[in-house]
């Protein structure tokens, strides 16, 4: 059978499977919609957060991206992941103790004022939003470049299962089906990763793989015998100083910008609202400690994987492509030149592809080949000739990535609307069967909006995904760590550090990206810290108002103080009658 | 004196943030120290075919924090049941 029909039939079966889920998990109250009632099992928590939190860009575009940067690219892995450790100690637990069921309740709650909590409101569903435009994209371009649909036609069918899934089950039905997602992304994901780890390297684990000396059949493949029993990480640094870039294991990006870059990403992610409220569904403290280990777990097998699929397809890829007659080029870069992804253009005239530093449509440049850094995941198994079920699961894989990213961003912008706006403030004596409406029609208009972001995308949607993060970091981090950890943090102190923080982050972000983007280079920039990096500087500016202004403002009521004092411990309060 | 300020309610969450700054301190080697600060200096040792600050920066912080998560779940399990504060 042919790539076109494994992939429809894999995705259909995948679809099928997603709306049974949904329907047989439809939510029946507000507790159900907003957080499972509380009943998901922990390691099925963790498969559900894991796949919330793995989106398109984790799934197709990280690997690529990581093989064009080498060692610098692991902020990206280190960031991404380092931040459950800050959820499953600083957050995950305490939160749940809380039993509530949105970010933006708590923060009102903690610090005793509605400002809070529309502010916080309005941040989550920016955020929100920042992020969901990406995946509707990530959707559409999965459909047409694997099934033959067009653009606008992927996200259509994207959103009409978003749409059903996400009104008719709330959290539950999201949970349910994200653990579904999960399954076949990582499937999709490890298959090839094996497959193409056996053939370099005789390694089953592409992790260990990645480590590992080339065999007689990994060299054969590369079309250079005399590379067996070289290590691959040798071999890849031989060909790219070969070719005049540094070595692939160096790191060339100052240490001060990965360094803000990393932490910017490890306390963004602690502060992304879809991934806080994971934490709402399970039954005990003790299960949101649990959950975030499961989630890490489940994570790190992809986040480990990926600098290995780097590896071998930067190797495989200019093994195969430089220095090759454009006539003997392999069947997979003329069918993937149809997609503009990789691309040649003669520039000396030879007939000869040559791969060098530059872009191929500099003309001072001697490189003449285009790689996108998508086919790195996507055209993997076509460059490995793995079998053509194979290259149909890349397909359903992300759109599993994609679908169930947008659906847990879309729950929080529709609790956003339904909890925290109607209920929390326009109209606290809603019945909950109205509420349960409001929070429908919230999901509803958030799946049509994020549809019309992903067929009219903005221009500017890579560039603010950076701001999602900057955001995160420096708004909600510092005020739940702080919510939680010092029982005298107040309003007035949280209110300042949140309209700080968000400022200062806004302010250097639209300026570098948008006022004057020619300035936007290490030269520039304060301390050399990138606008990717500056949620960090953020993040402390924000503590350090809320510790200056908490100083001579008033401290909080006791009660906020007993509330801050029963999160932090489990099991229910036994409260004395003589305490009163 | 508030209702949770009670001597073993004190003692636990002591205990906790004993744990957790202990965690965090390795958090903070594995990744801003090996993985970044001083990567370059580890890359002068191998782990197979890994120089090492390599290997930290795209592996070994992540594994690292995994496992962390984990100590962290075990212990406080215990010091849960220690401080007869577990649920059901």
């Amino acid at each position: 059978m042919s790539i076109l029909t494994w992939t429809w039939i894999l995705t259909g079966l995948s679809f099928a499977l997603y709306i049974y889920i949904a329907y047989a998990s439809r939510a029946k109250s507000t507790g159900d919609f907003y957080a499972a009632e509380q009943s998901v099992p922990p390691i099925l928590n963790g498969m559900a957060t894991g796949a919330d939190w793995m989106s398109a860009a984790s799934f197709i575009s990280m690997a690529g991206l990581i093989s064009f940067m080498g060692r610098d690219g692991s902020f990206y892995l280190m960031g991404w992941t380092g931040g459950y450790v800050l959820l499953a100690m600083l957050f995950g637990p305490y939160l749940r103790k809380y039993g509530k069921f949105t970010i933006p309740q708590f923060m009102g709650d903690r610090y005793y004022s509605n400002s809070i909590r529309v502010l916080s409101l309005i941040c989550a569903i920016f955020v929100s939003f920042t992020y969901v435009a990406g995946q509707m994209r990530g959707v559409g371009v999965v459909f047409s470049r694997f099934m033959g649909v067009s653009i606008n036609m992927g996200v259509i069918i994207g959103m009409a299962l978003v749409f059903f899934y996400a009104t008719l089950g709330g959290m539950k039905g999201i949970t349910y089906t994200q653990v579904a997602q999960y399954c076949v992304l990582i499937c999709a994901y490890m298959v090839p990763a094996v497959f193409i780890s056996m053939q370099l390297t005789g390694n089953p684990i592409p992790q260990l793989g990645m480590g590992s000396t080339v065999t007689a059949g990994g060299a054969a493949l590369l079309n250079h015998p005399e590379l067996q029993g070289h290590y691959l990480l040798d071999v890849l640094n031989g060909i790219q100083k070969d070719l005049g870039f540094a070595a692939y294991t160096s790191g060339v990006r100052p240490r001060i910008d990965v360094w803000f870059i990393t932490m910017s990403l490890m306390i963004g992610t602690a502060g992304l609202p879809h991934i806080l409220i994971r934490f709402f569904t399970v039954p005990k403290m003790r299960d949101a400690r649990s959950s975030a280990g499961y989630a890490l777990l489940f994570i790190a097998i992809l986040y480990t994987t990926a600098p290995a699929i780097a590896v071998f397809a930067r190797t495989n890829f200019i093994k195969s492509i430089n220095n090759v007659r454009y006539e003997d080029a392999p069947s997979w870069f003329k069918n993937w030149e149809k997609t503009g992804l990789v691309g040649w253009k003669d520039k000396n005239g030879d007939g000869i592809m040559q791969i060098a530093k530059g872009s191929e449509k500099d003309p001072k440049s001697a490189n003449e080949v285009k790689i996108d850094r998508d086919i790195m995941v996507l055209a993997n198994p076509e460059i490995a000739k793995l079998p053509n079920w194979v290259v149909g699961l890349i397909g359903a894989g992300g759109l599993a990535a994609a679908l169930s990213t947008a659906a847990g961003l879309l729950l929080v912008i529709s609790a956003a609307i339904s909890h925290d706006l109607m209920k929390g403030i326009v109209k606290p004596d809603m019945s909950e069967k109205e509420e349960l409406l409001w929070a429908r029609a919230g999901a509803g208009v958030a799946v049509c909006i994020a549809g019309l972001f992903g067929i009219y995308p903005p221009g500017f949607v890579a560039q603010v995904v950076a701001f999602a993060f900057g955001l995160a970091a420096a708004s909600f981090f510092p005020c739940i760590l702080m919510g939680i950890f010092n029982k005298k943090a107040n309003k007035e102190g949280a209110l300042v550090g949140m309209f700080v923080g968000i400022i200062f982050v806004t302010a250097y972000i639209v300026y570098f990206k948008f006022v004057n983007p020619a300035f936007n280079n290490k030269d520039h920039w304060w301390f050399g810290i990138s606008p990717e990096g500056i949620g960090t500087v953020g993040a402390a500016l924000n503590f350090i108002c809320m510790y200056v202004v908490g100083k001579f403002t008033p401290e909080p009521p006791q009660e906020i103080q007993d509330l801050v004092g029963s999160l932090r411990y489990p099991g229910k309060l036994v409260v004395p009658p003589s305490a009163h | 004196m508030s209702i949770h300020a009670t001597k073993e309610l004190q003692a636990y969450w002591k205990e906790n943030l004993v744990i957790i700054v202990v965690h965090l301190a390795i958090w903070f080697f594995v990744s801003f120290l090996c993985g970044i600060m001083i990567a370059d200096q580890l890359d002068g040792y191998m782990l197979g075919g890994f120089p090492l600050g390599f290997w930290f920066a795209n592996q070994g912080s992540m594994i690292t924090f995994v496992i962390l998560i984990w100590t962290y779940v075990y212990m406080m399990n215990n010091l849960d049941k220690k401080y007869d504060v577990h649920e059901g």
